[in-house]
């Protein structure tokens, strides 16, 4: 297996790599059925049901029906697929962003009139910079 | 002969084709993003290509995690718009150059490009921001559109000398086209952004700058900055500028700048474009 250490050295970053998609396979599909609107329809009226026609794992469903995008992707969701989710939603994905950050929407929002986040400090864990 | 007339790049975020689509062009927020577009819109109009060679990402809507192509053309007579959630954009559908498309395609693939090759598929806010952008709303496309798609959502997306090098292959293939046409070769995507995990938000102008001003001048150099080096700096969909290369392949050795605009943020993302003529 490729080893990307250094993806993991990105502060607050998960790299869409080849494994993430198969890990993800299965949820990401899910995501890209929400561009029916009648899924979108099924899906509204009953989330649990429609997650449970999917051989998602259970990490995977509770993290669609919390809206835990963080933990989504860590079960190999990738942020263009979870998209049509919030779409879904009537959700920006400014909003969505924001929810993964710890800050709340109006915060996110001031941060990225001011310029958005600096890279100071961002780009490296081990090497702090 | 087909003629390169000049190139585009352009960011293509989702969020101004829906600001234009929902009649908020005019606010606050987006009124500068626009504005940063008028000249473009009259030079275009002035230039009136024939076609467009469209180099962008789809964003899991033609493409699902099934088949992910890593370079794909689009053949076909139109290209539907696609429900990316919340209902298709309301722009009108997309007019291919299925002769030129297909020419194209073997021109690519008989110089050791292979492409994927597409007659059906769907075109999302990465092929049609950049039109909005730079046509602004009206009734029909006033181009035919030969799409380009790259995979830039899972990694190992192409590496930027590849995108360069196929860039020049796809010079070779539209001069060598028997027709007299005026093609412009955009290349979409970026600059500077991440949309997922705690990290979102990140900008990074002097990268973003740095980018322009080397796409410019020094393509040579740039298409060397390997994947892990967009991660850290231009943020986990900043990778998307790599598209960038392929257009400036496309334009040979030396260019003009004829227009240059930044604007932070649109959503979340920094916005960047820029229009290069190719020098004799």
């Amino acid at each position: 297996m490729n080893d990307h250490e250094e993806f993991d050295d990105i502060p607050g970053t998960t790299v869409f790599t080849t494994q993430r998609s198969r890990q993800g396979f299965q949820l990401n599909q899910f995501c890209m059925s929400l561009m029916k609107p009648e899924n979108r329809e099924r899906f509204r009226a009953d989330e649990r049901a429609y997650l449970d026609e999917w051989p998602m794992t259970e990490a995977q469903k509770l993290a669609v029906l919390a809206r835990d995008y963080n933990a989504a992707i860590a079960e190999g969701g990738n942020i263009y697929f979870l998209a049509k989710i919030f779409a879904t939603d009537g959700q920006s994905f400014q909003q969505a962003a924001a929810s993964m950050t710890g800050m709340t929407s109006d915060e996110y929002a001031a941060m990225m009139l001011s310029g958005g986040r600096s890279p100071e400090g961002q780009r490296s864990i081990k090497e702090g910079r | 002969m087909a003629r390169i007339t000049a190139g585009v790049a352009t960011s293509h975020v989702p969020a101004i084709g829906a600001a234009l689509d929902l009649g908020k062009s005019g606010s606050d927020y987006w009124q500068p993003l626009f504005d940063g577009y008028d000249w473009s819109k009259a030079w275009i109009a002035k230039e009136k290509p024939d076609v467009v060679v469209l180099i962008y990402n789809d964003h899991a809507s033609a493409f699902s995690l099934a088949v992910l192509p890593t370079f794909a053309i689009g053949c076909a007579e139109s290209y539907a718009i696609a429900d990316e959630g919340f209902g298709p954009r309301p722009v009108p559908e997309v007019i291919g150059h299925a002769d030129l498309a297909c020419h194209i395609t073997e021109s690519l693939i008989l110089d050791e490009f292979d492409m994927t090759i597409i007659n059906e598929m769907t075109v999302d806010h990465g092929l049609t921001v950049p039109l909005s952008l730079m046509f602004g709303q009206p009734q029909a496309w006033p181009v035919k559109v030969v799409p380009i798609a790259v995979n830039v959502v899972e990694y190992p997306q192409p590496t930027g000398n590849r995108c360069f090098e196929l860039g020049k292959a796809l010079r070779k293939a539209i001069r060598s086209y028997d027709e007299d046409l005026n093609v412009q070769v955009w290349g979409t995507g970026g600059m500077s952004h991440q949309l997922q995990g705690p990290r979102a938000g990140l900008i990074n102008s002097e990268f973003d700058h740095e980018f322009f001003d080397q796409l410019v001048l020094d393509p040579d150099t740039l298409k060397k900055v390997p994947h892990i080096e967009y991660l850290r700096e231009a943020g986990s969909e900043g990778i998307e500028m790599i598209m960038w290369l392929i257009m400036r392949g496309a334009l040979g050795k030396k260019v003009k700048e004829l227009y240059r605009f930044y604007h932070v943020p649109a959503s979340n993302t920094a916005v960047g474009h820029l229009i290069l003529k190719p020098s004799k």
